[in-house]
């Protein structure tokens, strides 16, 4: 045999068979149940599928049978790890269609709780990404750090989790007495938490190898997958709902003073305060992604600090929730916010009964696992993890 | 930040029949464009140096349906279907609402999915949303790379969010109804 051949010989020979890799619905990686169908080629994936729906809960048809405010608590249970934000992007959405005006104070009190549900929101991200790498002590300082912010969720209305404190009209009650004082104890003592944070895993040697140049997004690939939140702004889009959206929810957000983060000639905003980017990051990789994370938590700190000043010095009403049968106008409008995890977008056609004809909830998340597909194609195995952990899904909202 | 009407003109120019109308008293201006224009209009406005709407954000399927006989006369619309995008851009930050008109069942023949041309190729966020609404509102998408459902079982029969969808008595021994 003619030895310009050997090596494809060679190549042939130890070639192995394709292995069909079954990963979820109930794996610990995949947040929720999420399935993963890999084809792989040794330690190479050559193929990835996911598939959905195991979390269905039919939101959308309930929503056609329900008021907008009794709607609310299946908002919660989209996104339950931000429920507040959820609840924020209803509420907007059907006072877009009402044309309903916040009173001053209930839009200082929802800046000061949709900032602290990104915290939250944010922290399990954060620790659960730490455990999808094979570390588990983040996960436990995270969760700690995070159950504060349950607390203070908890005395404002009742609940922990799935809170339906935000409603069209305003907010079901005003802040109880004594919690600015122990919410800003609680931001006091968060800050120079977040130094650990960052040497446990931003600064870590292990944690870069994992996640520096692995699962690079770029620019163009974000937004043509509709990529949004952390996703997009960590491949490097200046894109951030809080100041670029609708007037009604960037209004919101007037007398603010906040830096959109994202990377602008290899430096991030305030960057001098946190640990440098290694240079084995690429933009777009899972390590930024993990980073503007971090930085938002910062950010989202010091906008509770300015709503919680902001909220001191404003009079009047916190706002009343609108009547549960309240009649709402014929016609149909479409409203997107910044959630944690991305834009959230709510679409609500009225024929102009108290019932919507339609409701339709846009998720981010939906559109964030989209990517996988291309993303893990070529990728290791150990890999998988890697990537769709930082895309920081939550399966409640991709099914709804 | 809906800017509808700027590119209206553009639109009605260059594609002049295919846009079918506009509503501009709505919260938010839609533009009706022809089910066989769909491809090329949305092409256009992903490319065109001035709109430049590089990012799909939803795709929703409106099923506008009456089952009750009775409140269907005072309804005010006939049965139709809506596909509505919703899309905005990055760069100029604004947002447009297109809408397509399908009727309920193609050729009138119930249980016969209307088709239409899919996005897919413009937008790729459009592959899982396209997939949605097939799956869950019944519209067939032509020239999608992978049509099939999503969020229900592919053994599911129907599309639940049609205003007539009955649940099925029984599905793998599980009571429906």
């Amino acid at each position: 045999m003619a030895t310009a051949n050997r090596e494809q010989i060679i190549e042939l020979d130890v070639r192995t068979d394709e292995l069909l890799v079954n990963m979820g619905p109930q794996h610990p990686s995949t947040h929720g149940v999420l399935r993963l169908v890999l084809k792989t080629d040794g330690e190479i994936v050559t193929h990835v599928e996911p598939h959905i729906g195991y979390l269905h809960r039919c939101a959308e048809k309930i929503g056609e049978n329900l008021t907008p405010r009794q709607w609310i608590p299946y908002t919660d249970r989209m996104d339950y790890l931000a429920a507040m934000n959820m609840n924020l992007g209803w509420s907007l959405c059907v006072e877009k269609l009402l044309g309903y005006e916040l009173p001053e104070k209930a839009r200082h009190i929802r800046v000061i709780i949709a900032e602290l549900g990104r915290i939250a929101s944010h922290l399990v991200g954060m620790g659960t990404y730490g455990l999808d790498l094979g570390t588990f002590s983040p996960f436990l300082y995270a969760f700690r750090e995070r159950e504060k912010i349950l607390d203070l969720f908890e005395e404002v209305c009742g609940a922990r989790l799935t809170n339906s404190y935000i409603t069209p009209g305003g907010v079901t009650g005003d802040l109880p007495a004594g919690w600015l004082e122990k919410c800003e104890a609680f931001l006091d003592q968060f800050v120079p938490v977040i130094t650990e944070y960052h040497t446990l895993l931003t600064t870590n040697a292990i944690f870069i190898q994992r996640t520096a140049g692995i699962g690079v997004i770029s620019r163009e690939m974000a937004i043509d997958y509709g990529c949004t939140g952390p996703v997009l702004r960590g491949s490097g889009v200046d894109h951030d709902l809080r100041r670029d959206g609708e007037e009604r929810y960037t209004e919101m957000y007037d007398g603010y003073a906040f830096e959109v983060i994202v990377e602008k000639d290899g430096h991030y905003p305030r960057d001098h305060d946190y640990p440098p980017v290694p240079p084995e990051a690429v933009l777009g990789d899972c390590w930024h992604r993990f980073y503007v994370r971090m930085l938002e938590v910062m950010q989202a700190i010091d906008i509770v600090r300015e709503g919680i000043e902001f909220y001191r010095a404003s009079s009047g009403d916190w706002g009343h929730p609108i009547k549960l049968n309240t009649k709402l106008p014929k016609g149909e409008v479409y409203l997107e916010t910044e959630c944690p995890r991305g834009q959230m977008g709510f679409y609500l056609v009225s024929d102009g009964s108290a019932i919507p004809w339609r409701v339709r909830a846009r998720s981010s998340c939906f559109c964030n696992l989209s990517v996988t597909e291309e993303l893990c194609r070529g990728c290791l195995l150990a890999d998988v993890a890697a990537i769709v952990g930082s895309l920081d899904i939550v399966m409640g909202e991709i099914d709804r | 930040m809906s800017e509808g009407p700027q590119f209206l003109d553009a639109l009605k120019s260059r594609f002049g029949d295919h846009i079918r109308g506009v509503n501009l008293d709505n919260i938010d201006p839609w533009v009706e464009v022809a089910p066989e224009a769909i491809v090329e209009v949305c092409r256009f406005l992903k490319t065109d140096p001035d709109a430049r709407f590089d990012m799909l954000n939803c795709i929703s399927g409106v099923d506008y349906f009456q089952p009750d006989p009775a409140k269907a006369k005072r309804a005010g619309f006939e049965p139709h279907l809506e596909v509505v995008y919703h899309l905005s851009s990055t760069i100029t930050k604004h947002t447009l609402v297109l809408k397509v008109i399908l009727p309920r069942w193609k050729d009138d023949q119930p249980g016969q999915l209307p088709e239409l041309d899919s996005v897919a190729g413009v937008w790729r966020t459009a592959d899982w949303h396209e997939r949605e609404v097939f799956d869950l509102m019944g519209v067939y998408f032509r020239g999608h790379p992978g049509l099939k459902r999503i969020l229900l079982p592919e053994d599911w029969e129907g599309h639940p969010l049609r205003k007539d969808y009955e649940l099925p008595l029984e599905y793998h021994g599980i009571r429906g109804r």
